[in-house]
């Protein structure tokens, strides 16, 4: 069975004639240690994919699971342990608390967990180091570049060694050189064995991965995987495009 | 870092806000001290005033009699005919249960006797309880010793006496020590001994006319008290002196539900404050605590941060507000009272009640704020950002 399973994912808002389908009966596996884009223009529901395979927002359809284990059938505060275990979160906006230091910033994911207060620490240091952020610890991401905020954000998902990066948009606001250093950064992340699944709208971005979804139309468009050297494509996942229509839920309208 | 510490970064990061808050839990908390120990101070006031009052008992003989004396006037000498109370039985009220409130007994042993050809009522008293029972005696000349006596201003005037000139009553020859000033009362018109010198002219040996006892009424019960002493001598009749008293209770009683009625409108609107400044937090930290549901914290976590916030401003509103009354009444009390501030002193209950108070505010009103927060749906907070 697969590290993550998404099966026949629905995300529809509001109700009635005013209901919008963002994501229609999405499926997909996804191994450990695989680094997956996601890609899609705007609004074609990569983000809300994204979303609800962070626990953050429930399907309302289909079924998600994770090391076998059934994401929505979790409860309100087990979801968050599983967050708290499982993921890292990098976003596009970076998303740090701005009243929080950088150290402090990198320790959130910690808090609530029991270890005492110095391991905290010295776990939050190493994250930073590993981001080229030794000795910003004490600023206040208002006091760094937004390059650097980005890196904060990885060490952030990072600190706790969850086994999955999810990371939404992670160069929407920085610039190319910039870029470049946080996909080469996220590139050596999954190097050490963190699944990583990125939301990008860049292809740029989308190279440093193996595998990349295409999301169309709140559909899975293409699922093209990175095929070594040497080796001709075996299966239509390794070619191209597997999946060109939706699989209907009775939910909202089906695109064909 | 802990709960408590992002707790503590939140409040500073938004000072306006929690200045706000503070303020509010402030004004309630400062407003019902102050108002609260001004009552006390006042009622401790009055209970020192009615110290100073001197007797507020009277034991006298159980009689069918009707006065027949009126604005000092007296229409009979009905007066004369009354019982006696044996001063053994007058020991008694020490005995009783509330003995300990008792300041002084003043037994007085009353009779008719004969000086220089005048008729003149002589009491026998003992000089040490009239101390404290009538302490607003003041007397020209000496305290008596032995035989002396202390007489009226009336009594010295009409019988011509001066102190250190002799008097003869009965077969004793008696010294008079002092000269009451006046005090509008019949203590002008009388001539005072020792209890034992005129129980002994009289020939009223181990009997009195009555007795005057001062109650410490500071909490003591004084109709308890009159009932008490009323069952350890039956044969007399114990009264509370309380009219004027009463009067001023009752103000006092008037003006304590009034403080407590303002108190109570002003920690409601107070507890408002908190609650709608809160809630403005909780909308503004959406996003904020989005990253933090994100970051694996449950909903739990998130009602402690918020609680924790207002926990730290409502100890500090509790501590300052206890403070800031305390100062208020102890530079009002003069004012409104006419008496010094002495009287305001720290109250180690009462503070520790405004801190209960400002902690209850402060966790009941943002008891709402933090279930919404914890309710917010992490995805919505993070869109907001």
């Amino acid at each position: 069975m697969s590290y993550i399973r998404a099966e026949n994912l629905v995300k529809q808002y509001g109700e009635g004639d005013a209901a919008v389908t963002a994501v229609r009966g999405v499926s997909f596996d996804i191994e450990p240690g695989e680094f997956v884009a996601i890609m899609g223009e705007s609004g074609s529901g990569k983000s809300t994919l994204l979303s609800m395979m962070g626990a953050l927002n429930t399907p309302t359809a289909g079924t998600y699971q994770v090391d076998g284990m059934e994401v929505y059938s979790l409860d309100q505060d087990r979801r968050a342990d599983f967050r708290r275990e499982f993921l890292g979160f990098v976003f596009q906006s970076f998303h740090l608390v701005p009243y929080l230091s950088v150290l402090e910033n990198v320790m959130l994911p910690l808090v609530t967990l029991g270890a005492n207060g110095t391991e905290k620490r010295a776990r939050a240091e190493e994250a930073l180091s590993k981001v080229g952020l030794t000795g910003k610890g004490h600023r206040l991401p208002g006091q760094i570049s937004g390059g650097e905020q980005e890196r904060v954000a990885v060490a952030r998902a990072m600190v706790n060694e969850p086994p999955i990066l999810l990371a939404d948009e992670p160069t929407g606001n920085l610039d190319t050189r910039t870029s470049q250093e946080i996909m080469e950064l996220l590139r050596d992340v999954n190097g050490e064995g963190m699944t990583i699944v990125m939301v990008t709208h860049s292809p740029d971005c989308a190279s440093y991965s193996r595998r990349i979804l295409r999301i169309a139309d709140g559909c899975l468009a293409e699922d093209t995987r990175e095929v070594p050297p040497g080796r001709e494509a075996r299966q239509p996942s390794d070619s191209g495009p597997i999946n060109t229509r939706c699989r209907s839920n009775g939910i909202g309208s089906v695109v064909l | 870092m802990t709960l408590k510490d992002i707790a503590f970064r939140s409040l500073r990061r938004r000072k306006a806000r929690a200045a706000f808050v503070l303020a509010g839990l402030l004004i309630a908390v400062s407003t019902a001290v102050a108002l609260i120990s001004l009552v006390q101070a006042m009622n401790h006031d009055i209970q020192h005033k009615l110290e100073k009052y001197g007797a507020n008992i009277l034991i006298i003989p159980r009689t069918e009699n009707l006065s027949l004396t009126y604005g000092g006037l007296s229409l009979g000498g009905v007066s004369f005919e009354m019982q006696e109370i044996r001063e053994a039985d007058l020991r008694k009220v020490g005995s009783i249960k509330n003995a300990a409130n008792i300041a002084a007994v003043g037994p007085m042993v009353l009779g008719v006797v004969e000086i220089s050809n005048q008729r003149v009522l002589l009491a026998g008293v003992d000089f040490h309880a009239v101390r404290v029972l009538k302490p607003w005696w003041t007397v020209e000349g000496a305290a008596p010793r032995g035989d002396g006596v202390i007489l009226g201003s009336e009594a010295a005037r009409i019988l011509g006496l001066t102190p250190g000139a002799g008097l003869d009553v009965g077969q004793r020859r008696l010294q008079v020590s002092g000269i009451l000033t006046p005090t509008g009362s019949q203590d002008d018109h009388l001539v005072f001994t020792r209890l034992s010198t005129a129980q002994s002219i009289l020939g009223k040996e181990g009997r009195v006319s009555m007795a005057e006892v001062a109650a410490l009424c500071n909490a003591c019960p004084i109709e308890d008290m009159v009932h008490q002493i009323s069952a350890v001598i039956p044969g007399a009749k114990v009264m509370a002196i309380q009219q004027v008293v009463q009067g001023r209770l009752e103000t006092l009683g008037h003006f304590r539900k009034f403080s407590y009625g303002v108190s109570g409108i002003l920690v409601l609107v107070g507890a408002l404050v908190v609650l709608v400044t809160m809630m403005g937090s909780v909308r503004e930290r959406t996003g904020e605590i989005g990253i933090f549901r994100a970051m694996g914290f449950r909903r739990s976590h998130v009602v402690r941060i918020v609680l924790l916030e207002a926990v730290i401003l409502s100890a500090l509103a509790g501590i300052f507000g206890y403070l800031a009354g305390f100062v208020a009444t102890r530079v009002a009390f003069p004012f409104l009272v006419g008496s010094s501030g002495a009287a305001v002193a720290f109250d180690p209950l009462l503070a520790a009640g405004a801190l209960a108070l400002a902690l209850s505010m402060g966790l009941v009103s943002s008891a709402y704020p933090a279930l919404l927060a914890a309710r917010i749906d992490p995805n919505e907070a993070l869109r907001t950002l």
